[in-house]
């Protein structure tokens, strides 16, 4: 009888095992590390603005504190983007002719707001609450990393669920005194960790993390 | 030596291979229905299967662009056909497992000619259960992380102490090792159909699926090796499936639902059905291929008996549901057993009954249990009263619990129906084409039984 299979079936018929059970294995590293990059979370990503604001030169290099501008942190849900009036206050003086901020002074003379893109973009079925972070001491560059070394603003952390709990499941580690939320450049002292259990006691931050916390 | 004087396990028991078979006739005839053409009548099944195939996918779209509004349940009665018809079609999968490792491990060559198809259709219907975990969610291609523990970036897992998660686990473990059990079973077959092919496209499929089989000692005995160990692991399957359904339903505290006789209780039950659902298929098989000589009266005696065993300790799970009722002197428990004897669901209780309990009694007579007519009416009343039975304990027990001011009906709509008689269609469908494309029966064991096999032992 005539054989059925060439030689080279065998060779063939061996790696296929290996080869299937490789295959699937690269193909769930593949996916696990897709859905944690970049790509997928935007983390890193610098999108396109109608003006190249960068606070690095406002908030690093001239001081400006974070609430100047976003003025509704410490009040609402959201911290609030500036309308163009605030950047006016030292634009009708400064640069006035420069030609980067020409959107600036149009959208100021005709009433229209600047369409800024949303870097740090959280889905709709998660209830965020600014205001009672930084009401329980957690910093602004916390979770939004040092925005004064950001000449263009870039989404620093994967915002990703597993994120979020880190945080909620054991917060002390991440806390700091109110009156330092918004300094950038805040150096801890020594007794760091002793400093961050008197503040939880002090400031009632307790573990959240029942699903209704965030999605309501 | 004759088939006659080869010990049997009573004188009047008739052989479980008929006489004048040899090594070659057994394979000519079981290889005949895969090789040869296939009659009209087999047209017409596989069509009106493929159509309930069809009406299965028209259910499951439908679903899943509406969302699960469209089925029945609702408050109170939140489980309704999703859950009735999983446990029934895991149920049915037990006979198959049962036979394959218990009846191997104890040594009763009488399984040797139905395990293949009943390990086939533990598969099937294993595949027709999942559709409705699966698609209960309405969100099927969601259900990876509500299911299946893996690390994902919501940092979500399930609960781990939930008897819906330990399901998951029982129900994949059964399917992955049924699947493992049934194909190692097939490889030798496979290469036999392999040698007996003529079409050089036959001869490629069949030699790809036997994994170069040529039948060698070396073979022989890595095979042996493979299946016991695979029967070892299948055994504690058989017990722990059905089991972990059970506890779906034992660790809720419904009255009705929470009690501690459940397990052993789906167990015998999932067996019952099981063998009805065998005898259901294999005698509308063995008639019509011809195979009467390898599935014969005595296998249908011996199944009639386990169903007539099984179906006894259901009755004694009725009937200790009623006492503990009584007994535990619970207003809610008697209140549960009364609404079910007398409420608005007492006739599909009655039903219940009478399938599980009184159909089955004329099984204690050799008469019923060696007539094929007898047989397949039994084995129907049960395949329906085993699901009456899921159908009492579940939207029974729900419909009516602790607040009469929660109380309300349960009624499915057709599109319960229609993705219920849908996996039918599929069972049937995957059936058809597996008695088509593979031996419906082990050629190899059952050369084990011939007069020239029983010189040495048989292969087990």
């Amino acid at each position: 009888m005539a054989q059925i299979f060439p030689r080279s079936a065998n060779a063939l018929a061996r790696g296929s095992i290996f080869l299937g059970l490789f295959l699937v294995l690269a193909l769930g590293a593949a996916v696990f590390a897709l859905a944690r990059s970049g790509y997928v979370t935007r983390q890193g990503l610098i999108l396109e603005q109608p003006v190249p604001f960068s606070h690095d030169h406002h908030v690093g290099q001239i001081g400006i504190d974070c609430r100047y501008c976003h003025t509704a942190v410490e009040k609402t849900a959201a911290a609030g983007i500036p309308p163009t009036a605030t950047c006016m206050n030292c634009h009708n003086q400064l640069w006035t002719n420069a030609a980067i901020l020409e959107p600036v002074r149009a959208s100021f003379k005709d009433g229209t707001p600047l369409r800024w893109n949303k870097v740090n973009d959280l889905p709709d079925f998660v209830y965020f609450n600014h205001s009672i972070h930084v009401a329980k001491g957690v910093a602004c560059v916390t979770c939004h990393g040092q925005v004064d070394k950001m000449p263009l603003m870039y989404q620093a952390e994967s915002l990703q669920m597993n994120w979020c709990l880190d945080c909620h499941k054991d917060p002390v580690a991440n806390l700091r005194p109110r009156e330092e939320v918004t300094n950038v450049a805040w150096q801890p002292p020594a007794d760091l960790p002793a400093l961050q259990r008197d503040l939880a006691i002090r400031y009632n931050v307790k573990s959240k993390t029942s699903c209704s916390t965030c999605h309501r | 030596m004759s088939v006659a004087d080869l010990p049997q396990s009573s004188h009047h028991a008739p052989p479980v291979l008929a006489p004048g078979h040899g090594p070659a006739t057994i394979t000519d005839k079981i290889s005949s229905v895969v090789f040869g053409r296939m009659p009209l009548w087999f047209y017409v099944g596989m069509l009106i299967a493929f159509g309930g195939v069809m009406m299965l996918l028209g259910a499951l779209t439908k679903l899943v662009f509406e969302g699960i509004g469209i089925w029945g349940n609702n408050q109170p009665v939140g489980w309704g056909f999703d859950i009735i018809n999983f446990v029934w079609w895991i149920g049915i999968g037990h006979a198959g497992t049962l036979i394959s490792a218990i009846l191997l491990l104890l040594r009763q060559e009488w399984r040797t000619s139905i395990n293949r198809f009943a390990e086939a259709m533990t598969l099937f219907a294993v595949a027709c259960a999942v559709i409705y975990p699966l698609f209960h969610t309405g969100r099927p291609w969601l259900a990876a992380y509500w299911l299946l523990p893996y690390p994902n970036t919501m940092g979500m897992w399930p609960n781990f102490r939930s008897p819906l998660i330990w399901d998951v686990f029982a129900v994949s473990t059964y399917g992955s090792v049924s699947l493992l059990f049934w194909y190692i079973g097939l490889i030798p077959d496979l290469a036999a159909l392999r040698d007996k092919a003529v079409k050089a496209w036959q001869q490629r499929v069949y030699g790809i699926f036997s994994l170069g089989w040529r039948n060698s000692a070396r073979h022989w005995h890595n095979y042996e090796s493979a299946y016991l160990l695979l029967a070892g692991l299948s055994t504690p399957l058989v017990l722990s499936v059905h089991s972990v359904v059970s506890f779906d339903f034992a660790s809720g505290q419904i009255p009705g639902w929470h009690a501690t006789i459940f397990p052993p209780y789906f167990v015998a039950g999932a067996v019952f059905a099981g063998f009805a659902m065998v005898l259901t298929l294999v005698i509308p098989l063995r008639r019509f291929f011809g195979l009467e000589d390898f599935i014969t009266t005595r296998h249908l005696d011996n199944m009639g008996r386990v169903m007539l065993l099984t179906g006894l300790i259901v009755a004694y799970g009725y009937a200790m549901e009623l006492f503990t009722a009584w007994y535990s002197g619970n207003l809610y428990e008697m209140y549960m057993v009364k609404n079910r004897l007398t409420g608005p669901y007492a006739a599909i209780y009655a039903s219940l009954i009478l399938c599980n309990v009184l159909a089955i009694q004329p099984l204690w007579f050799e008469r019923f249990r060696r007539s094929v007519v007898a047989l397949w009416i039994i084995s129907m009343f049960v395949n329906f009263g085993m699901w009456f039975e899921r159908f009492i304990i579940i939207p029974t027990s729900l419909h009516r619990d602790f607040l009469p001011g929660a109380w309300d009906m349960y009624t499915p709509t057709r599109w319960d129906f229609a993705t219920f008689f849908g996996t039918i269609g599929l069972f049937l469908a995957l059936m058809f084409l597996f008695v088509r494309v593979l031996p419906a029966i082990a050629m190899f064991e059952m050369k084990t039984l011939t007069p020239e096999a029983k010189i040495k032992e048989g292969a087990h």
